[in-house]
């Protein structure tokens, strides 16, 4: 079933002063219950703000320019007020980079979660203090944290500690849906590793379904089972993740894959992407990447590309699109 | 990039244009640190102490990189303090050729700084967002070698070339803001080149990069260590930015030194149960050499279809 969808998304930035960005364009997406998909890409690509976008998180001066969410079969591209809100309760909920550091420093978690309970409680629920402490208790459980966590202050927690916090707040109202913006960017490697091997278990008791934004294509590509990747505001591929080290890709992606190397190898060529994405202010003509592929020809610096279907995905590359189905090949090295 | 750019740097340097032109490039006096520990008091009733670095030795040859790995915590980032003198060892010594680093104060730690400069971390947190790119990289040739304010805005120019900032004219009177992160972290190497220091310590240098800038900077560190010979202590929790910058590494963990070798035989065949458990938290589900199992095998999540 198609829990989230996306029609011809666009997202502007509108400063008081200085240059419109458009910096979400044109997206067209769908994301199937209980499907855990990444969202990979440079900074400044417009992931983020697309996952503010499609859960209608968007700050002036950011502004959803156009198309249509659906989100459970409801059109949230237009709510607002209460009736948003309600929509969020049971629906989705964000855990961000930078969760770690959005616990209130004054009060312990067991207050974060009764906020929480508190703010979107039904008539008649439960919000007592021992409601509040058996229900944090369990949450905190639930992402390998003790319950004694809930009467410790965030500066008593280490970083791991507070991210799994953030994740248990995140869990605390059931959502069907939750997305993560660079949930372990901050955090130390094996930290990290352990943070998302929860995320992982947590998304398969669970059954949520779970977007994750993330700049790591390794850690995308270990967690999810679809993966989208953005340039310049645009989805440029959208492969099943165990396809994506196999065969054509992208150039962009495979540009990207290619920044990536085993530290164990015998010898390791690392690759990087020379020149930068384009500036978004700007109208685009042609592929936006055009000026940074290897591939590039005369038709690229003219069309924009649309999406159409490579391997068992879809891609957005005049070069790719005419060599069709990809014959299997086997690694990404250049 | 070019050899050009690289000797009118090195040029500007050995011409006597200030008392704090001083060398040329061989020599680069070892660093040698000797038995240090660093012990912080706990706080809290019950007066723990924690030891942070926990007697470690090891020597930085001239011109050669070495890497300090392990998990935060393990003691790294004190291990760059105390080399640059921001904080002292409890025991133990640190020397950079005839100074002892750790009995240094203001003014021996001033001189110290003009041989031994940071790349921080954070790119966004480093430079003052006031201030033009050209007037963060004058200061440092001002202060450290007293340079007039044309001389230094020759350098300024000079250095930014090095660092692959190319026109410098364009990227000098911007504001950090203007910049992107591989841009900003450019800019801090650059200013950590202004003084011509012997000695580098940079710490997670590209960790806030995207990896798609990173084997940029990676190789710029590279290049300025084979170009001008200075020594480069690699601090990091990424194994493969470690590997392609280093010669050596030791392995941390809880301030200990448990694994020191030649970076690419450390890599291959760990010894220490650490140093596995590092290399296998590193997210690289990619296809080796060797042939190991693309994904899914050693993780919990992994692969699989669905």
């Amino acid at each position: 079933m198609t829990l989230l969808e996306a029609r011809d998304v666009n997202v502007v930035y509108e400063p008081s002063r200085g240059l419109r960005i458009w910096s979400v364009r044109n997206i067209d997406l769908d994301v199937q219950q209980g499907e855990f998909v990444g969202l990979v890409g440079e900074s400044g690509c417009g992931k983020t703000t697309l996952g503010y976008a499609l859960t209608r998180m968007l700050r002036p001066p950011a502004r959803l320019d156009g198309g249509q969410i659906t989100f459970d079969g409801v059109d949230i591209s237009t709510l607002v007020g209460e009736d948003l809100r309600r929509q969020r309760r049971n629906g989705f909920a964000l855990v961000l980079q930078s969760g770690m550091n959005a616990l209130n420093p004054v009060r312990n978690i067991e207050h974060h979660f009764g906020d929480i309970f508190k703010a979107h409680a039904r008539s008649g629920e439960d919000v007592s203090a021992s409601a509040i402490r058996r229900r944090g208790g369990e949450l905190l459980e639930k992402v390998r944290l003790d319950a004694g966590v809930l009467n410790r202050f965030p500066h008593e927690l280490s970083g791991g500690m507070r991210q799994r916090v953030s994740i248990a707040l995140a869990l605390a109202l059931e959502p069907q849906m939750i997305i993560f913006d660079e949930p372990t960017t901050a955090l130390d490697v094996i930290v990290q590793g352990a943070v998302m091997h929860t995320i992982q278990d947590l998304q398969k008791e669970s059954g949520f379904t779970a977007i994750l934004i993330s700049h790591d294509l390794g850690i995308v590509l270990e967690a999810t089972n679809r993966v989208m990747v953005m340039y310049a505001g645009q989805i440029v591929e959208d492969q099943p993740s165990e396809d994506l080290l196999h065969g054509l890709h992208h150039p962009y992606t495979e540009a990207l894959l290619a920044c990536y190397a085993d530290p164990r190898a015998e010898e390791i060529h690392l690759g990087g992407i020379p020149g930068s994405p384009p500036d978004l202010s700007q109208p685009q003509g042609g592929c936006p990447f055009a000026p940074r592929c290897p591939l590039v020809e005369e038709i690229c610096w003219q069309q924009d590309p649309p999406l159409t279907p490579l391997g068992r995905g879809l891609a957005a590359c005049h070069v790719r699109a005419r060599e069709g189905r990809p014959e299997e090949q086997v690694g990404h090295v250049r | 990039m070019s050899a050009e750019q690289r000797t009118t740097v090195g040029g500007a340097n050995a011409e006597p244009l200030a008392p704090g032109a001083r060398r040329t490039t061989s020599a680069v006096p070892p660093l040698v640190v000797q038995g240090v520990t660093k012990t912080y008091a706990a706080r809290g009733a019950r007066k723990k102490i924690m030891k942070a670095v926990d007697d470690v030795s090891f020597t930085i040859a001239p011109g050669a990189a070495v890497g300090l790995v392990g998990a935060s915590g393990s003691g790294k980032s004190t291990l760059a303090k105390m080399i640059t003198g921001s904080e002292r060892p409890t025991t133990g010594s640190i020397t950079f050729g005839d100074v002892a680093i750790e009995r240094l104060h203001a003014g021996g730690l001033r001189k110290l700084h003009s041989r031994v400069q940071m790349v921080f971390q954070d790119p966004y947190g480093a430079l003052n967002p006031l201030h033009t790119v050209e007037y963060t990289v004058t200061r440092p040739c001002q202060n450290f070698l007293g340079m007039s304010d044309a001389q230094a805005r020759q350098r300024v120019n000079e250095l930014l070339e090095t660092v692959g900032l190319t026109p410098p004219e364009q990227f000098a009177p911007k504001l950090p803001h203007q910049l992107s992160g591989g841009q900003r972290q450019r800019v801090v190497i650059a200013r950590a080149l202004a003084c011509d220091p012997e000695l580098i310590v940079a710490d997670e240098p590209v960790s806030m990069l995207d990896v798609s800038l990173r084997a940029g900077v990676l190789r710029l560190l590279a290049r300025l260590r084979a170009e001008r010979g200075l020594s480069l202590l690699y601090i990091t929790h990424d194994l493969l930015s470690a590997r392609v910058v280093t010669d050596e590494i030791l392995v941390l963990n809880q301030g200990r030194v448990v694994e020191q070798g030649v970076t690419k035989n450390v890599l291959q065949h760990p010894e220490h149960e650490y140093t596995v458990q590092l290399l296998d938290a590193v997210a690289t589900p990619f296809v080796t050499d060797e042939g190991k199992a693309p994904r899914g095998d050693n993780s919990r999540g992994g692969g699989g279809t669905r």
